[in-house]
């Protein structure tokens, strides 16, 4: 296998493989928390954390764990991390901490983080675990704070919690409610892979181009 | 008794799990292309999501809350319910052959699926008691069930109907999901 670039590896969460728009992982938060934008992108950082030194973590034992019970422990690892997180927003975040309830908690069981574990950290070296962490999370991050504030903007008519459209916009509650996440969420899906095959035609073209 | 008729309608319709909670959300959108998979799924999510709550309401009131543990109560629930589910599969194995290979697949899945230990963790919070934690689970649960093979008859129809193409797959089932969701909201009222 030829070894990857760190950047190429950075970048493939963000981009190619995006967990939200790419891979549809870890859908349960991005929907429930999505509704303001400091919730996405405090949601974001925090799953964040957890992949990065889960992927650390697992990557630095994954010779020492025995195959057949690697996926309790790397349960426990992630468990681990959860906690530490949460107790951390509990204590300095307390606001978050209650707009976010059982989500934060739930991280243990985001796909996203599972997927990371079994399909990367455990087949290669801990500085690329991280970064690979490192890129799925800001992934992560990005497009749920993308999709948390369209909703906010339409749904309330504000971005971080400042009015940002004129007083005359009547806000769309749909947008807010869980029904709406859905249907935002399909439009994005659907615009970022029309982007992505316009994309893909372009750079074909261009190949036929230079062949010709 | 009204109380917990009116958890079960709660857990069931007004507060669905999937359509207003979000929880399950991977397997609701994963395994519902056919509804008799998402029946399988439904079934034994039931099943585990109603052990799960009877025996995280005893870790949590004669484990954790005695030995002032509450704060590992993350590790301790997803550990539980990742035991379960494998007993459960072993179980099955020996009892019933033919149940064991209808749901087979679906049974490791569901130690990340997010309702079986978002529901023990609601159940904490609430301060619900055993039946009214057991009742909840299986409440939760039916409604997880009601969601998922709706959801998984409407993608069929849906499958053999003419779609527009830039439609097909995940943005068109998210927007069905959405329309069933508004639905859903109908029930808000209900309590």
């Amino acid at each position: 296998m030829k070894k990857k670039s760190l950047l190429s590896v950075f970048m493939n969460g963000i981009l190619n493989e995006n967990p939200t728009f790419r891979l549809l992982l870890g859908m349960c938060p991005t929907l429930a928390v999505s509704t303001a934008a400091s919730q996405g992108l405090g949601m974001g950082l925090s799953t964040t954390f957890v992949l990065v030194f889960a992927n650390l973590v697992i990557s630095a034992l994954r010779k020492i764990i025995p195959d057949r019970v690697r996926i309790p422990s790397y349960i426990v690892v992630i468990a681990t991390f959860v906690t530490i997180i949460d107790l951390v927003i509990k204590a300095f975040l307390p606001a978050l901490s209650s707009s976010l309830g059982i989500y934060i908690p739930l991280i243990v069981v985001n796909c996203i983080i599972f997927a990371r574990a079994e399909s990367f950290a455990s087949k290669n070296d801990v500085l690329p675990s991280i970064v690979d962490g490192l890129g799925m999370g800001l992934g992560f991050t990005a497009s749920l704070t993308l999709l948390s504030a369209v909703r906010e903007i339409i749904g309330s008519g504000k971005l971080f919690g400042v009015q940002v459209m004129p007083a005359a916009y009547k806000p769309m509650a749909i947008v807010v409610s869980p029904a709406g996440g859905f249907i935002v969420l399909g439009i994005m899906i659907l615009i970022v892979n029309a982007v992505v095959k316009s994309v893909a035609k372009h750079k074909s073209a261009k190949a036929k181009e230079g062949i010709a | 008794m009204s109380e917990i008729l009116l958890i079960i309608v709660g857990s069931v319709l007004v507060n669905n799990f999937v359509m207003s909670q979000f929880l399950g959300i991977c397997p609701f959108l994963g395994v519902s292309k056919k509804v008799e998979t998402a029946m399988g799924m439904g079934m034994a999510v039931t099943f585990v999501m109603a052990l799960a709550s009877l025996i995280t309401y005893f870790i949590q009131s004669y484990l954790l809350v005695p030995l002032d543990l509450e704060y590992m109560q993350t590790i301790a629930f997803i550990l539980v319910i990742a035991v379960l589910v494998q007993i459960v599969e072993i179980a099955l194995k020996k009892i019933s052959r033919s149940l064991y290979q209808a749901l087979g697949v679906y049974l490791p899945l569901i130690t990340t699926n997010c309702a079986v230990l978002g529901v023990a963790l609601l159940n904490t919070r609430e301060g619900y008691n055993l039946i009214e934690s057991v009742v909840n689970g299986v409440g939760a649960a039916l409604g997880f069930m009601l969601a998922i093979v709706l959801f998984a008859s409407i993608r069929e129809r849906l499958s053999t109907s003419n779609m527009p193409k830039w439609m097909d797959g995940f943005p068109g089932a998210l927007i069905t999901a959405g329309l069933m969701s508004l639905a859903f909201q109908g029930f808000s009222g209900l309590i």
